[in-house]
């Protein structure tokens, strides 16, 4: 290899181009046909378990057989999320995951970007302090925070089984106020000096100068924040003992891990469940997939 | 404007007083003071009491309820230390992460330099990567559970070959089969990080490459890896801190750590020792052991990395 870097002469490389040129076709055409079949591989890998889940659910008694990953037109029925409704009541489960999540997002979107503005455009005092908390906040991990969290805010404030206990944690999503303060950056300082000697306040600067411009990195951290509270478990299981005040993932897995013997077909009915549980989510990001691409991402991520 | 101009020496000195003590745009405390509140209230605040119980002696009480809680030193990380399920769950993280970290890192370089290339369905393979990331593990570890069950789906298919006891409640296949879900569930998100990665590996690298005459295997090789040395440190990182964190696949797709705490990990412990079983304050010594327990195998990496790159 070194060899043939070591001879500068344009003529013989492109000789050498000019004889292997055929050979090279043929594998660079090998390659894109693996390529392709690695991928197809992964997908199958990676969607099977989804369609699997969704056959099962409507599955009258569970098959596991080989057979079973077609839907056999006689085994159909509703029957399993019939089921699961009666044992966790879908629709109020899904209400308190709606509200858990709406209130993430709602302070995440106007707390979390009034923040990564002042972060990025504002020279206040404190604001290194802040950033340094910021990016500290990313580092330690929930489990050390979590037995303190609860003694908190379960025992000392009397919030178990409330919203205000669950959201709290979580209310504003340290990443996606990075994100926030990323995109608020790579605007122009000029933009805002423009409108403060227009004499516009800064909210109002916020509100009519800085959001429009940054409406995708908006949207980009609402899909990111979405899943988070709307797919977690172990902390609104902590603070939720009561029923009616657990979100569906919670009450899911509650369902699998006690009740699910005396169903049926436990299977069955913990698959509808699952299917209930997963839709949003899945439906969020395929309909808004083109702004959860790597770029979006990665600068996030580069920072 | 016009208006302004005219009182200006008097308004320059005392905006530049408070200037000086609050910065160009104080009003960027007041925008900032909702989270600065939120950050002290949920995270330093308990993490300094974390570390506070983890050396007093605490259990719950009634709300309003004052009790003495001593100073104990080192007793609570003593006991958790010599708690053999402890030892045996942090013993799992570690099987864990032999089997996640590789894995990771492979899959997902692989995926994503199959993906960057100009290939058909680009859009549905994204899609179809990262859609187990976006939805909940209750979800996932339902599928999982019916088809790793000892009648399900994939002992059928294996037939005499299907290990017994089934997988997950098999001593040797529980910590890696939750291993194997993880690598699985998290996979689309490592190949997005990836695929931003790889924008960033000059093209002109990969053609000297092919003019050097080195095959696609060999180009990846020196061309591929290293260029997103940074990324897989990344990659890396945050594949540790995920096998920290493990509670739901061990609560749910193990039955509780089981069998025989094989697949107990150590949050799985925390909640058990400190909310289940009140010894909040020995739950907390587990969850300081497992900051600093992740923090040396990040700072090992780092370390190695270090002299890998030299």
């Amino acid at each position: 290899m070194s060899q043939t870097t070591s001879t500068p002469l344009p003529l013989a490389k492109a000789a050498a181009a000019a004889t292997s040129d055929e050979p090279r076709a043929a594998t660079r055409r090998r390659w894109s046909v693996w390529r392709l079949v690695a991928l197809l591989l992964g997908a199958l890998v990676f969607l099977f378990p989804f369609y699997y889940m969704i056959v099962a659910s409507f599955q009258k008694r569970a098959d596991t057989s080989v057979g079973g990953i077609i839907p056999q037109a006689g085994n159909l029925s509703l029957h399993n999320y019939v089921q699961i409704d009666k044992a966790i009541d879908l629709g109020k489960t899904l209400l308190n995951s709606g509200i858990f999540t709406g209130g993430v997002l709602l302070g995440t979107v106007v707390l979390g970007v009034l923040a990564g503005y002042a972060l990025a455009q504002l020279h206040f005092r404190g604001r290194g302090v802040l950033f340094a908390s910021m990016l500290l906040l990313q580092v330690v991990p929930f489990q050390l925070l979590m037995i303190p969290l609860y003694v908190l805010i379960v025992r000392d404030y009397g919030l178990g089984d409330s919203y205000l206990g669950m959201i709290a944690p979580y209310a504003i999503n340290s990443t996606a106020v990075f994100v926030f303060r990323q995109y608020f950056l790579q605007l122009p300082a000029d933009l805002f000096n423009a409108a403060r000697i227009d004499g516009a306040s800064e909210l109002r600067i916020l509100r009519s100068v800085a959001l429009p411009l940054v409406k995708p990195a908006i949207l980009t951290a609402t899909l990111m924040t979405f899943i988070g509270p709307w797919n977690e478990f172990l902390w609104p299981f902590l603070v939720t003992k009561d029923h009616a005040k657990q979100p569906l993932a919670v009450a899911l897995a509650n369902y699998i891990s006690t009740v699910a013997a005396s169903a049926g077909n436990p299977y069955g009915a913990i698959l509808a469940g699952a299917c209930v549980l997963a839709l949003p989510a899945v439906a969020l990001f395929v309909a808004f997939q083109r702004h959860f691409t790597s770029s979006n991402l990665g600068s996030g991520v580069k920072g | 404007m016009v208006s302004t101009a005219l009182p200006a020496p008097s308004r320059r000195s005392t905006r530049t007083w408070t200037n000086r003590l609050l910065g160009r745009q104080p009003i960027g405390l007041v925008f900032g003071a909702p989270y600065a509140v939120f950050i002290a209230i949920v995270f330093a605040y308990p993490l300094g009491l974390a570390v506070w119980m983890s050396f007093h002696a605490y259990f719950f009480t009634a709300p309003g309820v004052s009790v003495p809680r001593p100073f104990v030193g080192f007793d609570n990380y003593r006991a958790v230390l010599g708690d053999s399920d402890v030892r045996q769950a942090f013993l799992n993280v570690l099987v864990f992460l032999v089997i996640n970290v590789p894995l990771t890192v492979v899959l997902s370089l692989v995926l994503a330099t199959a993906l960057n290339a100009a290939v058909p369905l680009r859009t549905f393979f994204r899609v179809a990567y990262y859609v187990p990331y976006v939805t909940a593990s209750v979800a996932v570890v339902a599928v999982w559970l019916f088809l790793f069950s000892s009648t399900g789906l994939i002992n059928r298919s294996l037939g005499s070959l299907a290990p017994s006891p089934s997988w997950l409640i098999n001593e040797h296949w529980a910590m890696p089969s939750i291993a194997v879900f993880v690598s699985w569930k998290q996979l689309g998100f490592f190949i997005l990080l990836y695929l931003a990665a790889l924008q960033n590996v000059p093209k002109e690298l990969y053609e000297s490459a092919t003019v050097d005459g080195a095959t696609r295997w060999r180009a990846f090789l020196s061309v591929t890896v290293p260029g997103v040395r940074p990324a897989t440190t990344l990659v890396v990182l945050l594949s540790i801190i995920t096998g920290a964190n493990l509670f739901t696949e061990p609560y749910l797709l193990t039955g509780g750590g089981g069998p025989n705490g094989k697949s107990a990990s150590p949050v799985l412990l925390i909640y058990q020792r400190g909310i289940q079983q009140n010894h909040p304050d020995k739950a907390a010594a587990i969850g300081v052991l497992l900051v600093v327990g992740v923090l040396l195998i990040a700072g090992i990496q780092q370390l190695l990395e270090r002299r890998a790159a030299r």
